[in-house]
């Protein structure tokens, strides 16, 4: 058994972090055995819920019933394939200048596979969360990048709390396949993964990875389940401006 | 109290009426945007859920934005449910237990920067918190198949799926040498799957 299949269980427990989680699901995008492995072992995993069960108060369901209201379901997948078991293809460089154009068709990146995005029903009751904090530290600076089309993303960076946002708006899907993937440009390293975008136009998400030492962020568009390094030029990059 | 069922020597009787709603039928209505169908699902999940989001973020009012968050995004991505890859509910805690995760990896990462915000929201006992799971007797078959596992298996399994933490600060917590905990998360629950005889 390689190490890579050895992750099968912690990756159906969410027991791994975004690098991981990326490389094993570009392995399962391979690997059936493995896919039929981490399907059986989330039913395993599923049926410890049972020892748990909590009804929650009743006034959840008013809430969750009035919050669907105003969300429309994603139509059904078409193709044959899912992002799990999509092929993973080669980007192809030539392509760059189709995906800036289609950087207006593109993106939604994530961090640390948070999710950050607004809902409805939060209202300013709530805590800060982790990329509000960011958001509205003292020390925050922001880049923002026009796409043509429209989208837009600015990064948003404070050294005080170590970390990067990213708000995206009016982001288009990335190519079939494909993904957005986050990256910060650590010095002495290059280009560290800062976790996958979850599809979505507008979102706000907070990069992984230690932003106070990087000098810049950067959006490529990468192969499902994303990669440990880039493989294609970045649509967008984004200067810290912490000079040379 | 646990409720005793007598179990004869083929399948279970079931009383009339008292069969529960498909889930994956309701899944699918739901796909199509029916509201009423949703509404029958969250009745028949909402404490499966709810109790899994309490478990890992463990602060109740956290929990309860987990569960909104969670069931949304059920009824968002509905139509992407294939009953060919798995069960309906395996596929609506997947989506939970994903929330959670990422509701307390993100706290955690925030809280680096400000403890004292964390520790103030971590104030419940899960153990008050489960008694309604105590009569379900897929609750009693679930504690059985865990006291199969090996000692260090059941612990590596239950920080990964009720703490949320990843195999590499199990690793650290139990002690093991780094890459092992991995390795004891999936022997655990592959041994609870063959005690249990779950399929995928």
């Amino acid at each position: 058994m390689n190490e890579i299949h050895a992750l099968s269980g912690a990756y159906a427990v969410d027991a791994v972090d975004d690098i991981e989680r990326a490389a094993f699901e570009r392995h399962l995008a391979e690997c059936a055995e493995c896919r039929d492995e981490v399907a059986s072992l989330r039913e395993t995993a599923a049926t410890l819920a049972e020892t748990t069960a909590t009804q929650p108060p009743a006034e959840l369901r008013a809430r969750v019933l009035g919050g669907i209201a105003s969300v429309r379901p994603l139509p059904p997948q078409v193709s044959a394939s899912t992002p799990a078991a999509a092929p993973a293809s080669t980007p192809s460089r030539y392509h760059r200048v189709r995906l800036l154009v289609a950087a207006a068709a593109a993106v939604v990146l994530v961090g640390a596979g948070a999710l950050a995005w607004q809902q409805p029903w939060d209202d300013a009751a709530q805590p800060p969360s982790a990329t509000e904090q960011v958001l509205e530290a003292p020390d925050a600076q922001s880049t923002t990048l026009e796409f043509p089309g429209g989208a837009s993303a600015t990064v948003t960076h404070s050294d005080d709390l170590d970390q990067a946002v990213i708000k995206t708006e009016d982001m288009p899907p990335p190519p079939e396949g494909k993904v957005y993937q986050l990256w910060l440009d650590q010095p002495g390293k290059g280009m560290v993964s800062a976790g996958v975008m979850p599809v979505k136009e507008d979102q706000t998400v907070l990069l992984s990875g230690d932003a106070a030492t990087a000098t810049g962020a950067g959006i490529t568009v990468e192969p499902a389940g994303g990669s440990t390094a880039p493989t294609s030029e970045p649509i967008a990059l984004f200067d810290f401006g912490r000079g040379a | 109290m646990d409720q005793i069922q007598p179990l004869g020597g083929g399948a279970p009787f079931r009383a009339k009426g008292a069969s529960p709603p498909d889930l994956a039928d309701l899944l699918r209505q739901a796909g199509r945007a029916d509201e009423a169908a949703f509404a029958r699902l969250y009745d028949a999940t909402a404490a499966r859920v709810h109790g899994l989001a309490l478990r890992v973020v463990r602060d109740p009012a956290q929990a309860e934005e987990v569960t909104q968050e969670a069931f949304l995004e059920i009824w968002r991505t509905a139509s992407r449910f294939d009953p060919d890859r798995g069960s309906a509910l395996s596929w609506l805690l997947t989506i939970t237990h994903r929330t959670a995760v990422d509701r307390v990896r993100s706290a955690e990462a925030s809280s680096r920067r400000d403890t004292s915000y964390h520790q103030q929201h971590q104030s419940v006992d899960h153990d008050t918190t489960s008694e309604a799971a105590q009569a379900s007797l897929e609750a009693h078959r679930v504690r059985s198949a865990m006291a199969t596992l090996t000692e260090v298996q059941r612990e590596a399994v239950g920080l990964a799926y009720f703490g949320g933490y990843t195999h590499t600060e199990v690793a650290k917590m139990l002690d093991l040498p780094v890459g092992t905990a991995k390795t004891r998360i999936r022997d655990g629950l592959i041994r609870l799957r063959d005690t249990m005889g779950v399929g995928a």
